[in-house]
């Protein structure tokens, strides 16, 4: 069975042990690291899996990327890619993670 | 190894930057298995690069750009200093990945590993059960593996397990993911050989039979579906049974460097076989000035090289003509469309090898990947040469 994210906007996200995020200045992006692999990430999934820090969380990560990117709107955005960032297994979270 | 990494969005061709940096540290390996990918004449590769050069090496590659760092060999762990290369690299910034069969991971060396900021671990096995495992390697080592893997687990670190898989070990495919969910790898790859360096010679033994391939992808597909997310089973198809070939290294010169032993610097493991090839080394050439300037990773990048029936192939982009040493090794002519393809001239000589293979009723012994065979099979290809170079000169 997939994991799927916790449905409280007060769990706490971070980069899953398996993988590793960083800035890469040669591909102006962040990538994830893995095993012999790597994930190359556009802006905006670069923005969100910097914000999971295991201290923020989900409801904090939204306003705070609503104040950087200036709208209201991508609260929904944002946890469906949180969504997918934990059936990849990129983000572990806080709380028991449902399965 | 000679397969291409995973990347979930390649960076263009256009920009190409040298991502993945394999660093081939030692040809010096306990194990003697007669798939090994190394050359055949890897004996007489013995001027290593010192720790110094190797640091350098390092430094110059990840200021191209260079984020993956595979340590393999023969068995990296020969070298005394791979500590201290696996803390330079991981200071750099690199994804740090040790390639080993696990002979000579002791206890205070995975410690000194996981303190130097070593990242992760791939671990050979060569077949699911002792007897296999032993005598495919010429050691007795299975028992040691599995105590490695305990190890590897203990100390924190993601575990990729890696089996080559041919004709002598494909119908025990579901007791190796067996073996791979019992010591908790998080990945398993099942590689199936590639014919290159020692493989090539063996091809004869090694090559499965269409009914064993079947039989195998519906056992992994049957486990995949069995056990999801606990266990990635990447599964690398078996080149000779395609009908197109791969992209191989994910193209010539566009991801990948890989340095040998004594500082050459080569765009895939196997490309010193090619004729009439110069590669620069890293001992009088940096890793930018070769990697952008150097005729040899400027020869087969990118499509203008190719001839018919590739230059007007609507696919050409995809596979970019496929892998120039199995073209070379299957027609002679390192230009020449890949065998594999079924567009190609010569995809008759892949069907025939697939007929003709006869396993272990090989006329020809299987030759295991030793320095004594290394020696001999050197000496006799040099005699080879001198003779065809007689012969060109004669009258």
């Amino acid at each position: 069975m997939a994991k799927s994210m916790p449905t409280s906007r007060e769990a706490i996200p971070r980069i899953a042990r398996l993988y590793r995020f960083q800035w890469e200045a040669a591909q102006n992006a962040y990538v994830l690291l893995f095993p012999e692999g790597m994930v190359n990430l556009n802006i905006t999934a670069g923005e969100i899996l910097r914000r999971c820090n295991d201290q923020d969380s989900v409801a904090r990560i939204i306003a705070d990327l609503e104040k950087a990117f200036e709208s209201d709107a991508i609260g929904p955005d944002i946890e469906a890619f949180l969504q997918s960032a934990t059936q990849n297994g990129w983000i572990e979270w806080r709380e028991a993670v449902s399965s | 190894m000679a397969r291409g990494g995973e990347f979930v969005s390649a960076v263009p061709a256009a920009a190409a930057i040298p991502l993945w940096l394999v660093a081939e540290l030692t040809y010096k390996c306990p194990l003697h298995c007669p798939f090994c990918s190394n050359p055949v004449d890897f004996d007489a590769n013995r001027s290593e690069l010192t720790t110094a050069e190797w640091c350098r090496v390092l430094r110059e590659a990840r200021a191209q750009g260079a984020v993956q760092l595979g340590l393999t060999g023969g068995e990296p762990l020969g070298r005394p200093d791979l500590e201290q290369i696996v803390a330079e690299a991981r200071g750099l910034g690199y994804y740090t990945n040790l390639i080993t069969s696990g002979v000579g991971l002791s206890e205070p060396r995975i410690r000194a590993l996981k303190q130097a900021g070593l990242d992760h671990i791939q671990l050979s096995f060569q077949d699911s059960t002792r007897e296999l495992n032993d005598f495919l390697s010429s050691t007795r080592t299975f028992e040691l593996k599995r105590r490695t893997a305990a190890l590897i687990k203990d100390h924190g670190f993601p575990m990729v397990m890696n089996c080559v898989i041919h004709r002598l070990n494909i119908d025990h495919v579901g007791r190796i993911i067996d073996l791979a969910l019992e010591i908790g790898a998080q990945y398993l790859e099942l590689a199936n050989t590639q014919f290159y360096g020692w493989a090539h010679l063996n091809r004869d033994h090694l090559i499965p039979s269409r009914d064993q391939l079947n039989r195998a992808e519906a056992v992994v597909a049957r486990y995949r579906q069995k056990i999801g997310d606990g266990l990635k089973i990447l599964y690398v198809i078996s080149d000779y049974y395609e009908t197109r070939p791969k992209r191989c290294m994910n193209g010539w010169g566009t991801t990948f460097i890989v340095v040998t032993p004594d500082g050459t610097a080569l765009p895939c493991h196997a490309a010193r076989i090619l004729p009439g090839m110069k590669f620069p080394s890293v001992r009088d050439t940096s890793v930018g000035e070769l990697w952008r300037h150097s005729e040899a990773f400027k020869r087969f990048r990118g499509d203008a090289w190719m001839p018919e029936p590739c230059r007007s192939c609507p696919e050409r982009s995809k596979d970019l003509g496929g892998c120039r040493c199995q073209a070379f090794l299957l027609t002679g002519d390192a230009e020449a469309t890949d065998p594999v393809c079924d567009k190609a001239p010569q995809h008759g000589r892949v069907l025939d090898i697939i007929r003709s293979a006869r396993g272990p009723e090989s006329a020809a012994p299987l030759l295991f990947r030793s320095p004594e065979n290394s020696q001999r099979l050197t000496a006799a290809a040099v005699r080879q040469e001198g003779l065809t170079r007689n012969t060109q000169t004669g009258p």
